[in-house]
């Protein structure tokens, strides 16, 4: 399909727009039933079949609600972080290879772009809580920021490594060349990097820690910080907030997926290339709802010592690691 | 050397909390769809107290002795009786509970020689009064009789049910139950 090229970015911006927008509302509905489902509860069950409904329900009712901004915050700011939040995944998703040919715009610094645009989101969340001018968004500001810092040094220490091996960082090219059978994606490639194992569960708990999932959501630490960041916003100040939430677990898996998982390659070798990039992507995502409805909540310190100490240290050894076994063999 | 040990150790004991909760995801739900499907009502539930029929004549067995109205510490609990014509003994002709009183001691219970009284399986007593919680167990238990002489006659035309339903009942002679116990 050749469209002229307008015409394809604006089809495909559309798309993207929409395919955040489903999947916030739809990953939404599969977290609470998931979460029913691992404490044997039933989730959403009374809005449509199974609750398939719930999410439209939802959000009719948070567009309906009033937009309320309390007098004391920065009006400015406190209206700029909601968009803050949602577009650097929107921009992020646009590089994203989801096939072969299926890709917005195949930039040949796509992962560079995913990651500059990914910490505009630490920016985001810190301004919300800054405006808010309530003292529990302030201190979820302080600990989004110490975080996030905290955890993107082991997160690109990890994508160094994939990069050592891959020597490119378009996306695609990383995908294309783990081609062929599944030993070939670089999760598997123990003769590149001993340690490919770990470094994706490296880059997949920094991942987690990145978008402020559970268990390392103390920005939104409930029984302590009320909501957060997010204290203050109503309405679809607080859906967006959510949208963005999920946008960014689904730029995090989908990234994982390409570095590690082998982004559309087939490991047998039937069905198209979408198929198999979604199936990988939705699996992550479910690791990741599994993964919070497993562990508490971490403190705050041994978030920040998990990094500093454990994480940073042991991606540095795959760093050096990866580094000797290329210049070796 | 024993951080790494340690290290290692708390690894795999996160791998068998992820192993926990894999395993009920895939059980089945245990939740209780409460309005669609009625709760299984142990055996030693505590509702408020019912009379208990002869399964014979299906009659009351209370031959009202008033031994658990004297029993009952919240005198919550009124009983008449009244010797029909041919029969040996007393029956039963007012039992009124005031439910806003009693707590489900059970002296009332204890104190039936001839277990005519029984806690009920009855969960749903949400009233808008205090009214509807001061019952007559004796019209309640005749209800239950229609309702049951109906259910096995389903197919004959019954005596239609009266409008009035057990368990609302308000009459002056509880009232003045209650006053009483309010004046204590």
């Amino acid at each position: 399909m050749n469209l002229p090229e307008p015409i394809r970015l604006v089809a495909f911006l559309v798309g993207l727009m929409a395919f955040v927008g489903f999947n916030a509302a739809y990953l939404v509905w599969a977290e609470r039933k998931g979460s029913g489902r691992f404490q044997r509860r039933l989730g959403p069950t009374e809005v449509g079949f199974a609750g398939l409904l719930q999410p439209i329900a939802d959000s009719i009712k948070l567009l309906t609600k009033q937009l309320l901004v309390p007098p004391t915050v920065d009006g400015l700011l406190f209206r700029a972080a909601p968009l803050l939040v949602i577009i650097p995944a929107m921009v992020s998703l646009a590089v994203i290879p989801f096939s072969e040919n299926l890709v917005a715009r195949d930039l040949h610094l796509g992962l560079l772009v995913v990651f500059s645009f990914g910490s505009i989101h630490v920016l985001a969340v810190m301004l919300a809580g800054w405006a808010s001018r309530n003292k529990y968004a302030i201190i979820s500001a302080a600990r989004v920021v110490s975080q996030n810092v905290a955890y993107e040094i082991p997160m690109l220490l990890v994508v160094i490594t994939i990069l050592m091996t891959t020597n490119t960082t378009s996306l695609s090219e990383i995908v294309q060349k783990q081609a062929g059978p599944f030993w070939h994606w670089n999760i598997f490639r123990l003769d590149q990097n001993p340690l490919a194992p770990v470094t994706f569960l490296v880059f997949y708990i920094c991942m987690l820690a990145e978008t402020n999932r559970a268990p390392f959501d103390m920005a939104e630490a409930e029984s302590e910080l009320v909501a957060g960041a997010i204290t203050e916003y109503s309405g679809m100040g607080f859906g967006v907030f959510f949208i963005g939430e999920y946008a960014n677990v689904l730029v995090g898996c989908a990234l994982a997926t390409l570095l590690f998982l082998g982004g559309w390659q087939s490991p047998i070798g039937v069905l198209p290339g979408a198929f198999w990039f979604l199936l990988k992507m939705y699996v992550l995502i479910f690791a990741v709802m599994w993964v919070r409805w497993t562990f508490p909540r971490t403190q705050f310190y041994t978030l920040l010592n998990l990094s500093w100490k454990v994480l940073i240290p042991i991606s540095l050894g795959t760093l050096v690691l990866t580094a000797i076994t290329l210049k070796l063999f | 050397m024993k951080s790494a040990r340690e290290f290692w150790k708390g690894c795999l004991s996160l791998w068998a909390g992820m192993r926990v909760t894999l395993r009920e995801f895939f059980k089945p739900p245990v939740t209780e769809q409460y309005p669609y499907e009625a709760p299984v009502i142990p055996p030693r539930f505590r509702g408020h107290i019912e009379l208990v029929r002869d399964p014979k004549t299906g009659e009351a067995i209370c031959f009202a002795c008033k031994a658990c109205e004297k029993a009952c510490p919240s005198d919550c609990i009124v009983v008449e009786g009244e010797k029909k014509p041919g029969a040996k003994r007393k029956s039963v002709t007012v039992f009124k509970l005031d439910f806003t009183k009693c707590s489900l001691c059970g002296s009332c219970i204890e104190a039936c020689k001839s277990g005519a009284i029984r806690f009920s399986k009855d969960y749903n007593l949400a009233g808008f009064t205090k009214e509807d919680f001061i019952m007559d167990l004796f019209k309640r238990l005749e209800e239950e009789a229609r309702q049951q002489a109906a259910n096995e006659h389903a197919v004959s035309p019954a005596v239609p049910p009266p409008a009035e339903t057990a368990g609302t009942v308000k009459t002056p002679d509880v009232v003045v139950v209650e006053v009483e116990g309010q004046g204590r």
